[in-house]
């Protein structure tokens, strides 16, 4: 038996952790080492340098932060869905009792990393890309109200995104889920340095959202164009309002939440472990009164994107201003008394569960009026089916399948049934990829001209 | 070749699908039939809005496309109606409240902690469950006997299950009977399920809980009484003893075990195993309430830590290897308790307590 140590300089990390008996993390650094060496090259040789360094990497420029935001989102993309594909082949190569090509510890970092990098670096930062690039434009603003904050965000959610990509090469990471559940996430449980990177990477990603929250909310608040009134504000804007109040409240649980986890690992202290009194039901509490807000975080600000394309590219404006907005006021309220439908099957009691299943039933009522009034903005318009309109027609479908499978969820007996199925997972992915992708997809293609100075080839 | 590609598609899903079960749809215990009728229902109930949605979701861009020869009703001031507005709000409203009925009724009927006594059928049977790592221990108290990865229930007789675990969280999951329920170290959890028709219904770990979650499956049996009774007599003549040694030598992590039996179990093990109290020479969780009831062990009672420690005797590695962390000896505790019982308390608590250390 082998014995942890932890040193008070790099934690549970050791030389030992440098996993060079693994071909495929060695394959994998040497294409990522000879990529960056490459791009360093093309850099210094066309002297990029300069530019990069004053235009992008200190620029306080809303606009070219929110571009960035993409990059991030686009290159996270790339690293989490390759994730996706070494988990669908390992458990294709591994059915009928075969090993597959993936040993335990291995194939359980890349499920952690998959849901961790497609949710914090990949849908957050596109959510907050978008806002930070359309917002301010929408309301007459110059920039964000705190310029330099914004860029302090955005290099935090660099950092944190980092620290993922590092620990593929140094160390190892989490292997608990992507939520981290202890006591499986505590001490004894996750031995090694990958909860650690888990911990402070999400960490340091939250604080940045936090903060860049802030600075949305204060920019909506007190810098719109002169006699520019609530009501009068764009529908996007009034949805990263509500998306970014929705920020402010659940980031801090989150940080919280972690640095309670942090203070078990680190100080053998006794939150959320067996022994010692510690309750991990209360860390599961704790993480879902954040995570379910998070959902919405991430597709309030879309709802907001198609909004925008709808009326657009129907030659309309958008059908009943008023409902959207008191639509999405509803969802920010009751996106906040839900969570406990992510565990029902804890043993709450009827009561509970029947009160939080109704509850989350009732989000499908401001959210269908939403459906519907994209559906009315189409009514009698003048539909140009271009690219942003094909992704909001299969935003429309898939999400709508989406939605009915997440109340079929909500009902707690038939959860009973479903939870941790591979139903909860399509159900996810149905709203986060037929929601939050597609309606990035459609942004992306929607205000490109805006960003570039030229469209995008429809064909 | 292109022009039959949807076929190719359709036949490559359909072979896909070939592979899965179908036992939440086609279930074989009561609870898992009103389960399965309650989502039929739901997603009845929610097809009258879902499909005009999508209908219209693909018809309105179609009919109303910029290029379409006549543009006359092409209407932009078009952005308000009272009456769409009370149709959009009103319809899902009242689907909720059709919804939000059912739930209430089906959450109650169909609550896990609530014995299925209701079903006039026979006399139900009490099995504690304990998910350890990576394997399920099936404990029969009436029956003094246990089984590990293999559970086997008399048809149409209730089952009562008690859960919990030994280390991290757990679910259990038999699809075929009804709905799952997390098991917890330290914590004590029901779950009443009941089996209609015998067969043999896959069970699994349904909570991602470590290295090897993934083989942490087994067999459900359910069969008849007399079947049933030979099982356990099986059990009984077949299985060696459980005792509270053999016990914490198969919690310790493995993978992928075969199923094995137990002819005897000792008396209050589960108990012990809830308390996480198993192993002689530390305190039982309500014990330690007690004791932190009466005040806790304050300052002096850092040097006994070892004693109620639990996690750090059990970490695992990546691979599911137990490793040591650096902890305290809990023998060393053992002794300075045995010589002075009073360290265990603060200073207040001193006089009335009454320690007892397993």
């Amino acid at each position: 038996m082998s014995i942890e140590t932890i040193s008070p300089l790099f934690g549970r990390l050791s030389l030992d952790w440098i996993p060079y008996q693994e071909p495929i993390l060695v394959g994998t650094f040497a294409a990522v080492a000879i990529g960056g060496f490459a791009v360093l090259v093309l850099m210094t040789y066309y002297g990029l340098w300069g530019s990069f360094w004053r235009d992008w990497v200190t620029s306080v420029d809303h606009k070219k932060i929110g571009i960035m935001y993409m990059v991030l989102g686009f290159i996270m993309m790339v690293r989490g869905f390759a994730d996706a594909l070494m988990m669908r082949a390992q458990q294709a190569l591994a059915a009928g009792g075969a090993e597959g090509y993936l040993p335990q510890h291995h194939f359980d970092q890349v499920f952690t990393a998959h849901g961790v990098i497609m949710i914090f670096f990949v849908a957050m930062a596109f959510v907050t890309g978008i806002m930070n690039f359309v917002m301010p434009t929408q309301i007459g603003a110059r920039d964000v109200a705190f310029p330099f904050l914004n860029n302090f965000s955005f290099w935090m959610t660099v950092a944190g995104a980092l620290l993922v990509n590092i620990s593929l090469f140094v160390g190892e990471f989490a292997r608990v889920g992507w939520l981290a559940f202890p006591p499986l996430s505590g001490a004894s449980f996750s031995t090694g340095p990958g909860m650690d990177y888990y911990l402070w990477s999400l960490q340091i990603a939250g604080v940045g959202t936090t903060l860049s929250g802030i600075n949305l909310i204060a920019t909506i608040i007190k810098m719109r164009a002169p006699g520019m009134k609530m009501m009068d504000m764009p529908v996007f804007t009034w949805t990263a309002l509500a998306t970014n109040v929705l920020i402010v409240a659940a980031f801090p649980v989150l940080t919280a939440t972690l640095a309670l986890l942090t203070l078990d690992r680190y100080f053998g202290m006794h939150f959320f472990t067996n022994d010692f009194g510690g309750n991990p039901m209360m860390y599961i509490n704790l993480i879902w009164i954040w995570g379910h807000p998070e959902v919405y975080i991430l597709i309030i600000p879309i709802f907001g994107v198609i909004s925008e394309v709808v009326a657009t590219f129907s030659g309309k404006p958008l059908f009943g201003y008023k409902t959207m907005v008191w639509a999405t006021a509803c969802i920010m309220v009751l996106s906040f008394i839900v969570w406990l439908h992510h565990f029902f099957t804890m043993g709450s009691g009827a009561n509970v569960n029947t009160f939080f299943g109704i509850t989350t039933m009732i989000i499908a009522v401001p959210t269908g009026v939403k459906i519907f009034n994209w559906l009315f903005t189409l009514y009698k318009g003048r539909v140009r089916l271009e690219l942003p309109m094909y992704w909001t027609i299969g935003f429309l479908v898939t999400f709508t399948i989406g939605g009915m499978t997440g109340v079929l969820l909500a009902v707690p007996p038939v959860d009973f049934q479903l939870h941790n199925t591979l139903f909860l997972v399509a159900h996810f992915h149905n709203v986060i990829i037929g929601g939050v992708v597609f309606g990035v997809y459609a942004a992306v293609t929607y205000w490109w001209p805006k960003a570039f100075g030229f469209k995008l080839n429809d064909t | 070749m292109f022009k039959y590609i949807k076929y190719l598609l359709a036949a490559a899903g359909a072979f896909a699908l070939s592979g899965c079960q179908y036992h939440i749809l086609s279930p074989q215990g009561w609870v898992g039939i009103q389960e399965r009728n309650l989502l039929v229902i739901a997603t009845l109930l929610m097809l009258i809005i879902i499909i005009p949605v999508l209908i219209m979701a693909v018809y309105f861009p179609l009919k109303y496309r910029a290029d379409r020869s006549d543009l006359s009703d092409y209407d932009p001031t078009f952005e308000h109606s009272n009456k769409i507005e009370v149709a959009v709000w009103g319809i899902p409203i009242l689907i909720t409240a059709a919804l939000g009925w059912y739930t209430y009724v089906y959450t109650h009927r169909l609550d896990p902690y609530r014995p299925l006594d209701h079903l006039q059928a026979g006399i139900p049977i009490e099995v504690d469950a304990v998910s350890l790592d990576w394997k399920w221990l099936f404990i029969y108290p009436e029956f003094g006997v246990a089984s590990v990865n293999e559970l086997a229930v008399p048809v149409g007789r209730p089952v009562n299950f008690r859960l919990t675990s030994s280390t991290v969280m757990n679910t259990l999951s038999i699809p075929a009977l009804g709905g799952m329920v997390y098991s917890m170290a330290g914590m004590e959890t029901q779950l009443h399920l009941v089996a209609d028709a015998p067969g043999v219904f896959p069970g699994r770990a349904a909570h991602y809980s470590g290295p090897g979650f993934s083989h942490m499956t087994f067999d459900t049996l359910s069969m008849s009484d007399a079947d049933f009774d030979s099982w356990i007599a099986n059990a009984k003549s077949d299985g060696t003893d459980l005792g509270r040694e053999t016990y914490l030598t198969l919690e310790k992590p493995s993978i992928a075990d075969p199923v094995r039996y137990f002819a005897t179990v000792e008396d209050g093990l589960f108990d012990h195993v809830v308390e996480m109290c198993v192993d002689s020479g530390t305190v039982c969780a309500g014990q330690m309430m007690m004791q932190d009831k009466m005040g806790g062990g304050g300052i002096a009672g850092i040097p006994n830590a070892a004693a109620y420690s639990y996690d750090s005797k059990r970490a695992i590695d990546g691979l599911g290897t137990l490793i040591d962390l650096p902890t305290p000896n809990p023998e060393a505790f053992h002794e300075a308790f045995l010589n002075s019982p009073d360290y265990i308390c603060g200073p207040s608590a001193r006089k009335e307590a009454v320690i007892h250390v397993n």
